[in-house]
Order: C-alpha cells, then sequence, then structure tokens
C-alpha cells in the first residue's frame, strides 16, 4: 500500500471510533442539557440548581477533592522518591503499592465498609483493645465527620497508586548526573529533592494532578458504598436523575456541570505546572 | 552502646535507615491490610459476618461465597461483567493497535493533532458520556445489550491501548522491519513475521488492561443496563438491600482478578505512563 496513504488507514478506525463515541456524545448531552419542548433554555439547569441537594452535593464533591488530592500528593510523591532510592525489592514493593490501581472505586468502597460498619474492624479493634464496650455507628448522619474521613481514606487508599505510577515513571526519567552533581556539591536529600525532583517532575506531576482531580470529581461508587444516601456527590446526583428519576434532561446538565469543573481545574493545572518555554530534561 | 555514642553520623545514618524501611512497610500494610480485612470477611460464614466483635483470621468458610453464588441473577451479571470485558478487550487492541503502529512508525500530517485527541479523552469524566448514549442507544436498539457496554468501555480503554502499543513499537527498531523487507517480505509480512512475535507479551499486557478497566466501570455500567447488568451495576444497585455478607463477597469477586492482572502487566505499567507524559 501506499506508504503516505498507509498511517492515516492506521488511525482511521481510532478517529472514527473517538468521533463516534466521546466527541458526538458531548454534542448530545449539550443538546440534552439545554433542550426542552420549547426549543433552547436553561430550565435544567435552573430545575437542578436549585434543588436543595444540589449546593450540598456540590459543596461535598469540592471539598472531598480538596482533602483527597493533596493528600495523595504529598503521598504518591513520597513514595515515588522512596521507591526510586530502592535496591532490592523493588519489585515487589511497587507492585504492592499499585495494586489499588486495578480495584474498582464500588470494589473500594466495600473494602472500607468493612472497616468501618458497624460490626467492622475498627469496631472489633477498639473492643479488643478496650475503648469501647459496644460498638459505635460511624456511619450515620448523626456522624458526618466519621463519614467523612471513611470516604476520604478510602479515596485516598484507592487512587494513589495511578498517581505514584505517573511519578515513578517521571522520575526514571530525570537523568542520574543531576542528583550526582548535587550531592558533589553536598545538597542534603531534602534540597535534592526541592532543586531537581520537583522541578524535572513537572510534567508528570501535571498530567497525575490532572488525571486525579478529574477523577476526584466524578467520585461515585466509593460514596455510594460507604455512605449511601448520607453523602451527596454530583456524580450520584446525575445517577439518581437519570436512573431513579427518568430525568436526562436533568442528568445531562449536571453532568456538564461536572464537565465544565473538570475542565476549569484542569487549565488551572496546566498553568501552575506549565513547563517553561524551551527548558527539557 | 558506645559504638553509638563515638560515631553519632553512623548512628543517625542507621536510624534513617530503620525509619525508611518502617515507612515502606507501614505503607504496604496500609494497602494490603483493608484488603486482608475484605478476605476475612469473604470467607466467613455470614452469621460471622454480621456478629460482633470479629476474628483477625479468617476461618475458611464459604458460606458467604454459596451465598453470592446463589443469589437470584448475579451469576448472570458476572457472566455479563467477563462478557463486556472480553469485548472490550477484543475491541479496543484491534481498534486501537494499529493507530500505536501508525503513531510510532510514520510521521504524517495531522499527527500532532491525532495525539491530542487521544490525549484529550483523558482530560473528560469519560463515564458521563453513557448519559446521552444511553438515549442514542435506544434509537438504534442497542440499549440494554453487552455490546452496547462493551463499546462505552472500548472509548474508555482505548487511549491507553494507543499509548501502550505506541510504546511497544516505539521499541522495537524500525532496522528489524527494513530487514526482513530486503530479504523479499511485504510490509504485512515484515510485520506478521518480525513484530508481531516480538510485540505479543506486550499487546497481551495492553489487552488485560482494557479488561480491568471495563471490569471495574461502575457508573456507565448502572447507567446503560437494566436487565442485562454487569457485577458492578449489579452491586451498585442492590446496596441499599442487599446483606452485609453479599456486598463483601462481592466485593471479593470483583477484587482477585484485578490483583491477578495487575500481576501481569505490571512490567508495561510504567512504559505506557512514562510515555504519556510526553
Amino acid at each position: 500500500m501506499n506508504a503516505r496513504l498507509l498511517p492515516y488507514v492506521l488511525i482511521l478506525p481510532v478517529t472514527v471510533f473517538l468521533c463516534i463515541f466521546f466527541l458526538y456524545p458531548f454534542v448530545l448531552v449539550a443538546q440534552q442539557a439545554f433542550g426542552s419542548d420549547t426549543g433552547w433554555s436553561l430550565d435544567n439547569f435552573r430545575d437542578v440548581v436549585s434543588h436543595w441537594k444540589f449546593s450540598i452535593s456540590l459543596w461535598n464533591t469540592l471539598l472531598l477533592a480538596a482533602v483527597v488530592v493533596p493528600v495523595q500528593l504529598a503521598l504518591s510523591l513520597l513514595m515515588a522518591t522512596m521507591v526510586s532510592k530502592m535496591k532490592r525489592g523493588r519489585d515487589l514493593v511497587l507492585y504492592v503499592w499499585t495494586i489499588p490501581l486495578g480495584i474498582s472505586d464500588l470494589a473500594a468502597g466495600i473494602i472500607w465498609l468493612a472497616i468501618f460498619e458497624q460490626s467492622g474492624f475498627l469496631n472489633s479493634m477498639m473492643h479488643g483493645l478496650g475503648f469501647i464496650d459496644a460498638p459505635m455507628n460511624f456511619i450515620s448522619y448523626q456522624n458526618m465527620t466519621m463519614v467523612f474521613i471513611a470516604i476520604a481514606l478510602a479515596e485516598i487508599w484507592r487512587a494513589t497508586a495511578i498517581m505514584l505510577v505517573i511519578l515513578v515513571a517521571g522520575i526514571g526519567l530525570i537523568p542520574k548526573e543531576y542528583y550526582e552533581a548535587a550531592e558533589v556539591f553536598g545538597a542534603s536529600p531534602w534540597k535534592r529533592f526541592l532543586k531537581i525532583t520537583l522541578p524535572l517532575l513537572r510534567p508528570s506531576l501535571q498530567t497525575a494532578l490532572v488525571l486525579r482531580v478529574i477523577l476526584a470529581f466524578e467520585v461515585f461508587a466509593v460514596v455510594a458504598a460507604l455512605g449511601g444516601t448520607l453523602f451527596p456527590v454530583l456524580m450520584g446526583e446525575t445517577y439518581s436523575y437519570q436512573f431513579d428519576l427518568s430525568n436526562s434532561g436533568a442528568a445531562a446538565a449536571i453532568a456538564l456541570i461536572i464537565l465544565a469543573i473538570s475542565i476549569a481545574s484542569t487549565l488551572v493545572i496546566l498553568r501552575a505546572l506549565r513547563v517553561p518555554k524551551g527548558a527539557t530534561i | 552502646m558506645t559504638a553509638a555514642t563515638d560515631a553519632p553520623q553512623i548512628d543517625a545514618r542507621r536510624s534513617g535507615r530503620w525509619l525508611y524501611i518502617a515507612s515502606v512497610v507501614l505503607l504496604c500494610a496500609w494497602v494490603l491490610v483493608p484488603l486482608y480485612f475484605l478476605f476475612i470477611n469473604t470467607l466467613s460464614s455470614p452469621e460471622t459476618v454480621n456478629s460482633f466483635p470479629k476474628g483477625f483470621v479468617p476461618e475458611f468458610d464459604f458460606g458467604s461465597l454459596r451465598f453470592f453464588a446463589g443469589f437470584q441473577g448475579m451469576i448472570d451479571a458476572l457472566y455479563n461483567s467477563v462478557l463486556v470485558a472480553v469485548l472490550t478487550m477484543i475491541m479496543s487492541i484491534l481498534i486501537g493497535a494499529p493507530a500505536g503502529y501508525a503513531l510510532s512508525r510514520f510521521d504524517f500530517r495531522g499527527k500532532e493533532l491525532f495525539r491530542m485527541l487521544i490525549l484529550l479523552t483523558r482530560a473528560f469524566p469519560l463515564p458521563l458520556l453513557a448519559l446521552p448514549l444511553a438515549v442514542l442507544f435506544i434509537r438504534v436498539g442497542l440499549d440494554d445489550t453487552v455490546f452496547g457496554l462493551a463499546l462505552v468501555h472500548t472509548t474508555l480503554a482505548i487511549p491507553f491501548a494507543v499509548l501502550i502499543t505506541f510504546s511497544l513499537f516505539s521499541g522495537i527498531p524500525i532496522e528489524l522491519e527494513e530487514a526482513a523487507w530486503t530479504l523479499g517480505c511485504t510490509r504485512l509480512g515484515a510485520f506478521t513475521k518480525v513484530v508481531l512475535p516480538l510485540i505479543l507479551p506486550g499487546i497481551t499486557a495492553s489487552a488485560i488492561f482494557a479488561f480491568v478497566i471495563s471490569w471495574n466501570e461502575v457508573f456507565a455500567a448502572a447507567v446503560l443496563t437494566i436487565e442485562n447488568r454487569t457485577l458492578p451495576a449489579f452491586l451498585l444497585q442492590s446496596l441499599a438491600e442487599s446483606p452485609l455478607h453479599l456486598k463483601f463477597a462481592g466485593g471479593f469477586i470483583l477484587v482477585v482478578p484485578a490483583l491477578i492482572f495487575i500481576f501481569a502487566v505490571r512490567k508495561y505499567l510504567f512504559a505506557m505512563w512514562g510515555i504519556a507524559n510526553r
């Protein structure tokens, strides 16, 4: 086959597929959100936003992201630097640390339910140590702080691995010579981390943060498994509009709101961590 | 003790080393202990799961798992999950791998645009796209089908398939192919005889990754299926009324394949993200 035509033939299937199942649905979802019986309108948005649950679920989603993502960033940076120094057992440790990568959010929620439910392991442990006589009910509306902590822990447990993988790959790309030179000049490990690892890791940090923040706004099954309806989040509201209330216009409207938040935060992250022009490793 | 006071620096280094090892062990425990708890609950009888306080060793009772297997619709859901995941796996490789090859071997106009399209998919909450597709699928008769859901899951998996195969093909020198051409192979012949055998393990890894993505996906599955639910969708929808032991057994069944698969693809996890950074 003609060598000039061949690459286009090869990328054609992906392009067509993504146009149908990625780009086109965006048009559809916008149509659903803005559409009504009388043409274009903002009715769906007005309905959704004026509902009492909306501001709570928006607040919950943002708060959860604001708490979880920084912790994950710190944790994954720590883990990545620890791994990069490791000589023996690196593969095993990395495998263990990346296990949550393969675990679904629903399963993660169920796993942490085993710990926090009333007859769960946290209560059993506290009982065994003699702190409490009867099991406490952690997951109830009287104990919202605990519900939040449980969900945040489950999220941190589940999704730190994705950042870890990206950061480990990124650290692997930093030439060892920089560290050796810094060591010769007597830079402490902390200083090396601040002056070499962090700046040179910027592209990976960008990728990791964008990916993670978007996933944080999508939080759904972990919350459903752990908090149920106690802790409404945006994605859960989308689901209940679509499924329980069969109101696909409203569901599409929330979907667009989530999308807007995601895009806005992506732009902020890209801007904040942009790589200076002409800078390369 | 006297040696330690004589050489405080060695002492500091040694305690730093202990701190380091302790933190590694602690972080491993942080990942493994919750999994172990799920394991205990799954391998306990339903009565034990609902009792208090709990023991910290599994009693190796298969009551919960038997209950899971006997639960109305559960085995069908499991079957659907496997079916959707296998379809996703096949489609994402068949569609994605050629593009990965094109990206690694050719410089063509629009290449950057194409890469942008691929990377763009990762900057959006993709499961949301299930909402409009639910309407579309009703129109074309794909609603509540395994194939329709597999199409959506393929959208999730394709960016990864393209990026992994891209990095795999890039790792194979083009000279190998060129040598085959000079020996009289056609482009296709050189590909199947030289490149494909070298790349097969990597392709398998990427296929496995696609399988896991589909296997774990909850939102789109729950939105797009009603009768033919996958396991995560089924579990999600019965969360409110299902007893604890059913949840834990279900969670366990969800986790096991993921554990094996991540172990199988661990070598490729990093290659793929390293490339994806650029």
